[in-house]
């Protein structure tokens, strides 16, 4: 053992330098050197990788999928057969749901398409979302429903929003219903819980975009690759949510179960869900809204929807357009939200009570069969007239083109001085970094925080992206990913203080960070292309404010979770209120404040496909073009290597957190 | 004129939605039933005490009876609804911010009832704090640390952190840091009630040690009769946010107020309560004595003796004869009747 090593518990070994001290300035004194040493200085392979190293795993992986899906057998059937029936399966749902809420019940195909049944006409529609509202959770969620509703007809989005909600539907119930069982597998057999737990962080961690590709070649172009990339992601809250929820059941409810004789079926679905159900709705709310975040991003890709509306809306340069169909995008997203935690809270509460709300709902559901029915007869019915349309584009376009006009110079200075002051010399600094120093440095954190098992995995992680030979594209990421998250706690962390000291700021946040969480990422982007342009800027704006929620919340309820007692004692010992921040509250919420970190850099890494939309240099745009091509073996290398600089660091800064946890005694 | 350090006169504190308006209508004086149809509840309610420079007064009661609100009062961590709290004959609620930081800072100390130790700082760190918020220089403030360390018997714990010690030993940290900056009052919500009985016990008479030795104004607040009884000079007793009565624990006992304070101090001990005054029997012409005790003498202090003796004891003051004690007496204050000399 060293000296570093020695517990602090030693008497009178006040802070003499011990070894462990002088590490950090010791690499970063190191770094600065290699980063500032001239060419020629280091050895070529330490600087750029020799192609003779790369991994070339990129065409081995495209070259299996082909042969997967081209000559792969089960015997009696091939592997594309098989998936193509899992595909038509998975179909069934998806059209149902479109046919009624969007296109209408069609048979048949182009000209001889003969048209059975209209959707569900508007007007039933928002009459259904009332009483659905109401029934769920009572008055002000049924004005927010038919208000919400109402918007997206009058505006003219009426269109994309449905088929949007479809595709969520439908995969929010397959990705709840999968997640809920998958769960349960989890905690009743232990190694199902070994083998999906490393699964699902990559599924959490891996952009959507590099696991749409092999759906694309497994499932065929269409919206069901769309739909199972979208349930792939958004369920493993909900399988986390379920083990932790199932665990939590009291032992006296199993014992119960037990002793009433219930097999181990009616143990699970008769004693175990329903006690939980109120924890497991909470995954429900998630499933939902990372769906809609998903559907979005997959409807750009031809899916349809409102995300395809703001995209082409973007490519023709109709900002009005696409600040419309974004504003109902987020319109959808609240909605989708309150009701899912309207779900949640009424859980909790039990049915109890709500006979007449119940009521309301099958009464409007026998008012939209006859509306529909209505409908069917008299066409015109089914959809918003096209002369109560109002549109607000072309007044949106008006203020954009003013403020260009009229704020061009202070709009560009702001973003020059971003760009040449910060954004550029980070980035060189990054992709002048060698290599293998970064990964040397990299295994040291993780043997400091984490010891031998933290370091294998964080030191073969780098290198796995070092040899992809995608190390620049690696370092880009790191960078803006970086600069997005220090801004982004550098926002956040004082407003998350004001926020814990004082409760109408703590309001104002919570709706704030409540509206910013709910919104699909994408949305985040559509103003700042129209200020900014494309580029590295916009996206590190759009990384910021999508990531800065978390870094508020987590440093709100870290500070107002310090017990009392430790503020009171600040205040009789005389504390100034400076001082009770900087020496009471910062120190102890400080693990709490670092899982913030770990959760905003989640944030912004998820974020980064998105901004490869605008341009960005980064393995986002790796993935994104991979997509374009069709290059499976890319779009997964590239992944792999987003979802490991994720995992990598997550690891670091959980293990950070626990031990400043330890260290301070918080348990 | 003897001016108190610590006074409170008709103190509230109201919690509801229209606790201030209730005071302001001036409904303060009536019924308690007109709190409940008001929805306001009281944590305490027109509360007047004043503490003398030098006594250790305990506030008593159990829990709900407002005693913690009291002290936070007191302290003035909290303010009042209604009423003044006078420190040094000063309004604590006129007081600027900048004002109570430097009163807190130099003339009241607290110990917290779970220690409220910080946790990112050594043993050393956490009784240095108050020195530290102050600005005095690093070698000045450890070196007073250590003494204070020293005085509640932890040396060589010095670099240990909180978590590390025991119940005890950590409230000893605490009980350190509330005395680093050298206070005047010294307020101890509920010290020990989170530790052992029998570490309980023993931390009483270190406060008691301390208390010989610094002499500052104890605030002391519990829900235990017993150590009320073992530390104070005067004790508060607290129901429903109400006083129902003040005095010396041999007060409490002989003459209780109320209903409310006879059976609190029915199962008093009364022999380490009692004095040989309030036994005491007229002595008989003509005295033979077996010996003789002091008037203030705690019955428990020479009990044993007189029962040994076949004669009574003569109880003195100031060389006087006040009256005897003999065994019968003795027996009385045991099995319970005080009414021989009530």
């Amino acid at each position: 053992m060293s000296v570093a090593d020695a517990r602090p518990a030693a008497p009178a070994a006040m802070p003499k330098l011990a070894p462990g001290k002088l590490l950090w300035p010791l690499v970063a004194l190191v770094t600065v050197a290699l980063v500032m040493a001239p060419a020629g200085a280091l050895p070529a392979w330490a600087v750029k990788l020799p192609a003779a190293w790369q991994l070339g795993l990129a065409p081995q992986i495209s070259a299996f999928m082909k042969w997967l899906m081209e000559s792969a057998t089960f015997g009696l059937f091939s592997v594309r057969e098989f998936t193509r029936a899992i595909a038509w399966t998975l179909d069934l749902p998806l059209s149902a749901a479109k046919a009624v809420l969007s296109t209408g019940l069609v048979i048949g195909q182009g000209s001889d398409a003969v048209k059975l049944a209209p959707p569900i006409p508007w007007f039933a529609m928002v009459a259904l979302g009332i009483a659905a509202g109401y029934a769920v959770s009572g008055v002000r969620l049924a004005v927010l429903m038919g208000l919400g509703l109402l918007y997206l007809a009058v505006f003219g989005q009426w269109a994309g929003a449905m088929v949007t909600l479809a595709s969520v539907l439908v995969s929010s119930l397959l990705g709840a219903f999968g997640g809920l069982l998958l769960g349960l597998a989890c905690v009743r057999w232990r190694a199902v819980e070994r083998a999906v737990g490393p699964l699902l962080d990559l599924a959490q961690t891996m952009p959507v975009f590099a696991y749409l590709l092999p759906m694309l070649i497994l499932f065929g172009f269409g919206p069901v690759s769309a739909m199972v990339a979208t349930i792939i992601y958004a369920m493993p809250p909900m399988v986390r949510v379920t083990i932790l929820a199932i665990r939590a059941v009291p032992e006296d409810v199993r014992s119960l179960a037990v002793m009433t004789g219930c097999t181990r079926r009616q143990t699970t679905w008769k004693m175990l869900v329903p006690t939980a159900l109120p924890a497991l709705m909470v995954g429900v709310n998630q499933v939902i809204m990372l769906s809609l975040n998903v559907v979005i991003i997959a409807s750009m890709i031809g899916a349809g929807g409102l995300g395809f509306d703001v995209l082409t809306a973007l490519r023709r340069n109709d900002i009005g357009a696409g600040l419309e169909a974004g504003l109902a995008i987020t319109v959808l997203a609240i909605l989708l939200d309150r009701f899912a935690q309207g779900l949640a809270h009424g859980a909790e509460r039990g049915a109890a009570g709500r006979s007449g709300r119940r009521l309301a709902l099958w009464a409007a559901l026998a008012g939209v069969a006859a509306l529909w029915l209505a409908a069917a007869l008299w066409p015109s019915l089914a959809t918003y007239p096209e002369a109560w349309r109002l549109s607000t584009a072309p007044w949106w376009n008006e203020l954009v083109r003013w403020i260009n006009l009229t704020f061009y110079s202070q709009l560009e200075a702001v973003k020059v001085f971003f760009l040449l002051n910060i954004l550029v010399p980070v980035k060189r600094f990054m992709l002048a970094l060698p290599w293998p120093w970064v990964a040397a440095v990299v295994t040291l954190a993780g043997f400091r925080l984490g010891g031998l098992r933290l370091a294998a995995v964080t030191g073969l992680m780098t290198l796995f992206i070092a040899l992809s030979g995608l190390w620049p594209a690696a370092m880009v990421t790191v960078y803006l990913c970086g600069v997005g998250v220090a801004l982004a706690m550098l926002i956040g962390v004082p407003i998350g203080l004001l926020a814990a000291a004082n409760p109408t700021a703590r309001k104002i946040t919570d709706v704030a960070v409540d509206t910013l969480q709910t919104l699909p990422s994408f949305v985040y982007l559509i103003p700042f292309v129209m200020l900014f342009k494309v580029g590295d800027f916009t996206a590190l704006i759009a990384i910021v404010l999508y990531a800065v929620a978390p870094a508020i919340r987590y440093t709100a309820h870290g500070v107002s979770q310090i017990h009392p007692a430790l503020i009171e004692a600040g205040v009789m010992n005389g504390c100034t209120r400076l001082q009770s921040l900087l020496r009471i509250r910062l120190p102890l919420a400080t693990p709490e404040i670092l899982l913030g970190l770990n959760q905003t850099l989640m944030l912004a890494l998820s974020m980064l496909v998105i901004t490869a939309l605008v341009g960005t240099r980064d393995l986002g745009q790796e993935v994104y073009s991979a997509l374009a091509q069709a290059n499976v073996g890319k779009g997964l290398v590239a992944g792999l290597c987003v979802a490991f600089i994720g995992i990598i660091a997550d690891r670091l800064l959980s293990a950070a957190s626990g031990r400043l946890r330890q260290r301070l005694g918080l348990g | 004129m003897s001016h108190p350090i610590l006074a409170c006169r008709d103190v509230c504190k109201l919690y509801g939605p229209r606790a201030e308006r209730f005071v302001r209508d001036g409904k303060l004086a009536a019924e308690p039933s007109a709190l409940a149809e008001a929805g306001v509840t009281a944590a305490t309610l027109n509360v007047s005490l004043e503490i003398e420079r030098g006594e250790t007064f305990v506030i008593m009661g159990l829990s709900g009876s407002g005693k913690s609100t009291l002290v936070r009062i007191l302290s003035g961590l909290t303010p009042p609804t209604a009423g003044v709290v006078l420190f040094e004959d000063r309004d604590l609620a006129s007081m600027s911010e900048h004002e109570l930081i430097q009163i807190r800072r130099h003339q009241m100390g607290m110990v917290f009832q779970h220690f409220a130790l910080l946790p990112h700082l050594t043993v050393l760190g956490n009784v240095a704090f108050p020195l530290e918020i102050q600005g005095r220089p690093r070698t000045e403030r450890e070196a007073r640390a250590r003494e204070m360390i020293t005085l509640v018997g932890l040396d060589g714990r010095e670099g240990r952190f909180p978590r590390e010690l025991s119940g005890g030993q950590q409230q000893r940290v605490g009980i350190a840091r509330s005395l680093a900056a050298g206070p005047d009052l010294w307020f101890l919500d509920e010290p020990f009630s989170a530790l052992d009985p029998l570490i309980r016990r023993e931390m009483q008479d270190e406060v008691l040690r301390l208390q010989g030795l610094l002499k500052k104004t104890i605030v002391f607040i519990t829900h235990d009769f017993d150590e009320a009884t073992r530390i104070a000079d005067r004790i508060v007793i607290m129901k429903d946010g109400r006083v129902e009565q003040v005095g010396s624990a041999e007060e409490l006992v002989l003459k209780p107020a109320t209903d409310y304070v006879r059976a609190f101090t029915r199962d008093a001990p009364r022999a380490k309560i009692l004095t040989a005054r309030a036994v005491l029997a007229p002595a008989p012409p003509g005295g033979d004595f077996a010996g003789e005790v002091a008037a203030t003498a705690r019955i428990a202090s020479f009990a044993r003796d007189v029962e040994r003796a076949t004669k009574p004891f003569a109880v003195t003051e100031g060389g006087k004869l006040l009256g005897v004690v003999d065994r019968l007496a003795m027996i009385d204050v045991l099995v319970g009747h005080a009414d021989r000399a009530a």
